[in-house]
């Protein structure tokens, strides 16, 4: 029973209030795209145990998409930021650095 | 024989008699009395009996760990099984039955099954009832199911409601003890919001019973003092009768709060908080431990401390000779309470050879015989305790002596209780010289902020002594003022896991680890030698541990016993997982409020008042209730459907259709964001226009359809089926937000804003023209056009839409005129013969037409092209969800089974869900499949069997015929042919 | 939507039908239109929904004549008004703890003027803090009967918490 911080309402959101969205910062093939590019993005998920970027959305509040990241093993919560971006910010993952030295996600770290 | 003392009893009110019922005889006890005291006041030792053997049982503790104590309370309604006497308050009026007997609690078959124990060993289950294989269904498993289980599963619905209350606070301190309300105390002071629940009725405590003395005054004054203190801050909330259950992730907490239990008052029964809490105290104190020696499970033989609590808490002695045996000093204080109340203690048996301390002394001062590195050997007696056989501790259990005694006071050392703690993963370390497993402060559950979120305080920590706990308390709650406490010097435990320790198999057999699930020294002992070496296994092997009491005695002399049968270290052994809830919690409380009208919540259409008045046969669709059909007098179901299909076809019907979904989609990008969002083009829709679109998810699956008008320039309105309407504004939300956040875009779900009524069949167009108020003629409103205006002197909106065939008008108005103007459309419509009809006549007729549903047609699996929706697959788009998926080769594949109409050789209907056969057979034997039916009714305007299904190669089979088996023997042969049955060229929905 | 009333440990009662407007926009754009709240607050008679929508409320008489005044100033700009008045069932609560048996929020916290979007039980809605203490919540009308079912049967005992 998570408690996330939705940075676009401002609201400490009970996770009963919210709905998980899978792994973020999915890049979207379209038409045209390789078939292997099209399955990773359509089905190749990230399984850590440790620190994860995921998407949550604000259902029971305001409606709107964020991005948090979080420890899988412990609950941690590094910190929740926009939807709108296509990787972390730099304060996010200065965060993770502090609490997580030496953490890779995807080609990040 | 157990009886009320003259004198004591801190909790009762001797001025107070309630009368109860056990097994229907009727006892007395007093208010503060818990069921089990008052059964022993009654001189009623004999409370039911075990799982497996069918052995005597009576309390073991006077607390949440009870094993045996266990009864039905209550009946019908209010009917509750397994509930501990312990934790029981009496009331007037009481009802309590014992369980697990046949016939009856003094005479009891099953018992038979003790003398059977050998055959019965660790796993039995598994062992014994693998062959022959025909006994498994006609002698095993009957003979299981009448054995399992101890109380009975009520009948009745239960009549009493329940809640859910959702708490705040910087501090939640679990336990009512000395501890939690020194930590309370301490946080509150800080000034914090602090919430103290205790289980229990009272506060206080250990404590208060052990004579200890807080700050110079007896430990209940002071008690009495500190919850006078927390009453008068602001910030302090307490709870009695209050349990904190589990702890999940995030300072999440349960409390089970049971309000009417010990009264017959009125509001709901228990109350389920859910608390979020910044930080947890958990100051659950400890659990005294059994010892085990033969015969420890005889009715009379009880926990030291539980012993101490009847006499000083409910002035309730349990024998007049009470032997006490013991590895540790405090259940000296138990021989010195009991001697100050007037029973008689002949002897203490400590199994130490080098005895006890302060307190030892003490009871020798008192003139009890104390007798140090001795134990016992066996107890005497069956339903009762009538002596015990002594012997060295050290030897292998040949009797020295026996004496008489009718009560056996055991100690078997303390562990704290973890289970809190050990919820949400904080670990445990082996404190090998307290002899517990205790909380690694070190390694508490992880919360938010990557620090631990619970804290333990006191006895839970793992210290014992009154000035530790208050310490401890005082420190895990931020630090203050310690109250000064006196403490008796204690004498260092020694662990003892057997009695005597070289105790011979017959004694092993006879000694007692799990009482209610009847697991004894020999079974761990079995379970190790087969090879089950984890303690997850053995549990599981042996089920120690696993009733309605969850081992709260057994777990750790049952891992002790384990890690010497393997020769390994207690911490390499370690504990099974503690789960929550702490004691089991009711059913109800984790419903709540939710049952009966608001089990769920019903959505209801601006109409919906008018179907219940007019024989409507209600469907749900979603959470939505829509009418089926509208019953009229003496007609079935199928006789109404039937009706409302030819009048529409042949005069005028009205749907409720409100619960369509409709989403505004404006901004500059509107259009190509729709283009997106559906697989033909919207962006050259022309306003006053309407289309029919697909919508596929990315994976390329057909997951809604519906009508989109173009309202404005930069403004749509897109229809979604009934139960599509929230995920699909969610779905548009979804792309806009996260993948597309600078178009400009913006979309509002107005579902719920607008009634919707489709008015459709022949004379749709002459009763609109009646109502007036707008041009309906095919010029100015034709097919597939809308328009805005007024019809009653309403204002609507007026779609020319048709999902039957029929001339159709769907008329959206506001919600709140909704029943306005469809009252007006019966009134005038009555001359032209309206109907209303509900969403059968509605599937037939779009069935009849050829038209896809979606969830009939589709399954998550099925794509556009597989329907012959080629025509709405626009072309020249360069990319709209699901395109890619589409191109993949399996789905560009003439293979794929696809859409034709099915029309049965004989008229009939073909069953739901039946599959067309193939030749031969798959590599599983089964007959192989060339198709399905996806839609299948009797037709009334045809009045055959027609259906929709999916056939390998469908469409150029036209005229082929397919063989449908039916469930049960026979089959339905089907000829393939175009789906649309029912005025194939259009012409009627378009005049 | 029928006026009710339910008077227990705390009182509930259905409201009459208000005027409620949806408007979605940059809130700077939206700031030439309505008077924008606080994030998580309602002000006078717009509330504060998202980052880029705000409920304005009315007389339901006033409906249309707010949304075109709305509109009207809004033209230029990227933005949505509808009105939503039919869509919503309106209730008044008098007491904190009734909502604080439906909702996972920090009722007792709550500020006057404070504007929380949550769920009540098991559908969405929104309530705030009035100044007098009392609560007004809002949720779709399909569910008004639902709302009063689970908000009357929560009235109707003390909790004794919030005082207690």
């Amino acid at each position: 029973m998570l408690i996330l911080s939705c940075p676009n309402c401002g609201e400490l959101k009970d996770e009963t209030e919210l709905s998980a969205g899978g792994e973020a910062h999915l890049t979207r093939f379209g038409p045209g795209s390789s078939d292997s590019d099209f399955e990773g993005y359509l089905f190749n998920r990230e399984n850590p145990k440790g620190v994860h970027f995921e998407r949550w959305r604000c259902s029971s509040g305001c409606g709107k998409w964020f991005h948090a990241a979080r420890c899988t093993a412990t609950n941690e919560v590094f910190g929740t930021y926009s939807a709108q971006v296509t990787e972390p910010p730099q304060e996010i993952r200065d965060v993770v650095s502090a609490k997580r030295p030496g953490w890779t996600w995807r080609d990040l770290s | 024989m157990s009886t009320r003392l003259a004198q004591g009893g801190r909790f009762i009110d001797r001025s107070s008699k309630l009368n109860f019922s056990f097994n229907g005889r009727k006892l007395a006890g007093y208010s503060g009395d818990t069921l089990a005291s008052a059964l022993l006041a009654n001189d009623q030792m004999l409370m039911g009996r075990s799982f497996k053997y069918h052995r005597p049982r009576s309390v073991v503790t006077s607390d949440a760990s009870e094993p045996n104590a266990l009864f039905n309370l209550g009946r019908e309604g209010s009917f509750e099984p397994n509930a501990r006497g312990t934790m029981t308050e009496l009331f007037g009026g009481l009802s309590a039955e014992s369980q697990n007997h046949f016939p009856s609690l003094e005479f009891d078959v099953g018992a038979i099954n003790a003398k059977l124990s050998r055959f019965l060993p660790a796993g039995f289950y598994y062992k014994m009832f693998i062959h022959p294989r025909p006994f498994w269904k006609h002698i095993y498993e009957p003979f299981i199911r009448k054995s399992a289980g101890l109380g009975r599963a009520p009948k009745a619905r239960d009549e009493s409601t329940y809640e859910h209350f959702y708490a705040f606070c910087d501090l939640l301190v679990v336990g009512g003890g000395v501890a939690g309300l020194q930590a309370a105390l301490t946080a509150g002071r800080a000034g914090k919001d602090v919430l103290l629940l205790e289980q229990t009725e009272n506060w206080g405590g250990r404590a208060p019973v052990d004579d200890i003395e807080i700050d110079g005054k007896p430990a209940g004054d002071w008690v009495d003092a500190a919850v006078a203190e927390l009453a008068s801050m602001p910030n302090v909330k307490t709870r009695l009768r209050t349990m904190g259950a589990g702890v999940y992730d995030h300072g999440y907490v349960l409390g089970y709060e049971r309000l009417t239990d010990h009264s017959s008052g009125a509001g709901p029964r228990h109350r389920l908080w859910r608390i979020r809490a910044g930080h947890i105290v958990t100051a659950t104190g400890a659990i005294e431990r059994p010892l085990s020696f033969a015969g420890n499970d005889v009715p009379g033989v009880v926990l030291a401390s539980a012993v101490r609590d009847y006499v000083v808490n409910w002035g309730v002695s349990l024998g007049d000779r009470t032997v006490v045996v013991t590895n540790n000093d405090d259940a000296y204080r138990t021989a010195i309470a009991l001697k100050r109340a007037g029973v008689e203690v002949p002897l203490i048996l400590d199994a130490r050879a080098a005895g006890g301390g302060v307190l030892a002394e003490e009871a020798k001062a008192l003139g009890i015989r104390v007798e140090n590195g001795k134990g016992i050997a066996e107890v005497k007696g069956g339903k009762r305790v009538s002596g015990v056989a002594i012997c060295a501790q050290a030897g292998e259990g040949a009797t020295l002596e026996e004496i008489a005694c009718d009560v056996v006071a055991m100690s078997g050392g303390w562990s704290p209780v973890v289970h809190l703690w050990s919820h949400c993963g904080g670990k445990l370390t082996w404190d090998a010289d307290a002899v517990m497993f205790k909380p690694d402060p070190e390694k508490g559950p992880i919360g938010a902020d990557g620090t631990s979120f619970v804290s333990t305080a006191g006895a839970a920590s793992g210290v014992l002594s009154t000035a530790d706990v208050l310490a401890d308390a005082t420190g895990k709650a931020g630090g203050g003022d310690v109250p000064s406490a006196s403490d008796p010097e204690m004498a260092a435990i020694e662990p003892v896991w057997m009695m005597p320790q070289g105790a011979s198999y017959e004694l092993r057999s006879k000694a007692w680890l799990d009482f209610q699930n009847d697991v004894k020294v020999s079974d761990v002992q079995l379970a190790a030698q087969e090879g089950f070496e984890s303690v997850e296994h053995a549990k599981r092997y042996t089920t120690l541990g696993m009733a309605t009491d969850q081992g709260k005695l057994s777990n750790i002399n049952g891992l002790s016993v384990l890690s010497n049968a393997l020769g390994s270290d207690i911490p390499q052994v370690g504990t099974t997982t503690f789960r929550p809830p702490y004691t089991p919690i009711s059913m109800g409380a984790i419903a709540g409020e939710a049952r009966g009208e608001i089990f769920q919540p019903l959505r209801k259409t601006p109409m919906h008042g008018w179907h219940e008045e007019n024989g409507a046969h209600w469907e749900p669709v979603g959470h939505w209730r829509r009418p089926y059909t509208f019953l009229l007098e003496g007609e079935t179901v199928e006789e109404a459907v039937s009706r409302e299909v030819k009048n529409t076809r042949q005069a005028l019907g009205f749907l409720d259709a409100s619960t369509l979904g409709k989403i505004i989609v404006k901004g500059p990008d509107a259009g190509k964001f729709l283009d997106m969002m559906y697989t033909n083009m919207m962006s050259n829709l022309k306003p006053g226009r309407c289309r029919y679109g697909l919508m596929c998810t990315e994976n390329g699956f057909l997951t809604d359809d519906g009508v989109v008008a173009r309202i404005d320039d930069d403004t749509w309105l897109c229809h979604t089926t009934s139960g599509g309407a929230d995920h699909i504004h969610q779905h548009m939300e979804e792309w806009l937000q996260t993948e597309w956040w600078d178009w400009k875009v913006f979309t509002a779900n107005v579902t719920e804003q607008y009634a919707q009524i489709a008015v459709v069949g022949p004379n749709a167009r002459k009763v609109l023209e009646k109502l007036g108020g707008m041009d309906v003629s095919a010029e100015a409103l034709p097919f597939m056009g809308w328009a805005d205006g007024a019809l009653a002197g309403i204002k609507v909106r007026a779609y020319r839409i048709s999902f039957s065939g029929e001339l159709s008008y769907e008329i959206a108005v506001p919600a709140a005129q909704g029943r306005a103007l469809w009252d007006a459309l019966h009134e005038a419509g009555e001359e032209f013969g309206a109907m209303p009809y509900g969403t059968e006549a509605l599937h037939i007729m779009r069935a009849e037409k050829g038209f896809i549903m979606i969830g009939d047609e589709t399954d998550g699996t099925v794509i556009p092209q597989d329907l012959g929706l080629h025509w709405a697959i626009s072309r020249k788009k360069e990319d709209f969800l699901g395109k890619r998926a589409q191109a993949r080769s399996f789905m560009d594949n003439p293979d794929r089974w696809q859409l034709v109409g099915l029309e049965t050789l004989d008229g009939s209907v073909i069953p739901d869900g039946a599959y067309a056969v193939a030749d031969g057979v798959n590599a599983n034997g089964q007959r192989n499949v060339q198709g399905r039916v996806t839609s299948t009714y009797h037709s009334p305007t045809l009045n055959r069997g027609i259906a929709m299904g999916l056939v390998h190669n469908g469409p150029d089979r036209m005229g082929e015929v397919v063989t449908f088996p039916k469930v049960g023997g026979g089959e339905v042969k089907a000829k393939i042919v175009s789906p649309v049955f029912y005025d194939p060229e259009g012409e009627k929905q378009n005049v | 939507m029928s006026e009710r009333v339910f008077e227990g440990a705390a009182t509930v009662r259905q409201l009459p039908q208000r005027g409620m407007i949806t408007v979605r926009g940059d809130m700077t754009d939206l700031a030439k239109a309505v008077k924008v709240p606080a994030q998580g607050t309602v002000a006078g008679n717009v509330a504060w929904m998202s980052p880029d929508e705000l409920l304005v409320m009315c007389p339901h008489e006033e409906v249309g004549a707010q949304i075109d005044a709305l509109r009207a100033k809004l033209i230029g700009t990227h933005h949505l008004v509808e009105d939503v008045s039919d869509a919503r069932a309106i209730f008044e609560i008098s007491d904190g703890e009734t909502l604080a048996k439906l909702c996972p929020v920090d009722v007792a916290r709550m500020e006057p003027g404070r504007f929380r979007r949550t769920r009540l039980a098991q559908i969405a809605c929104a309530f705030w803090k009035k100044e007098d203490g009392s609560f007004e919540l809002v949720c779709f009308s399909s569910v008004a009967d639902y709302a009063w079912g689970v908000l009357s049967n929560a009235a109707a005992t003390p909790v004794a918490h919030f005082s207690g």
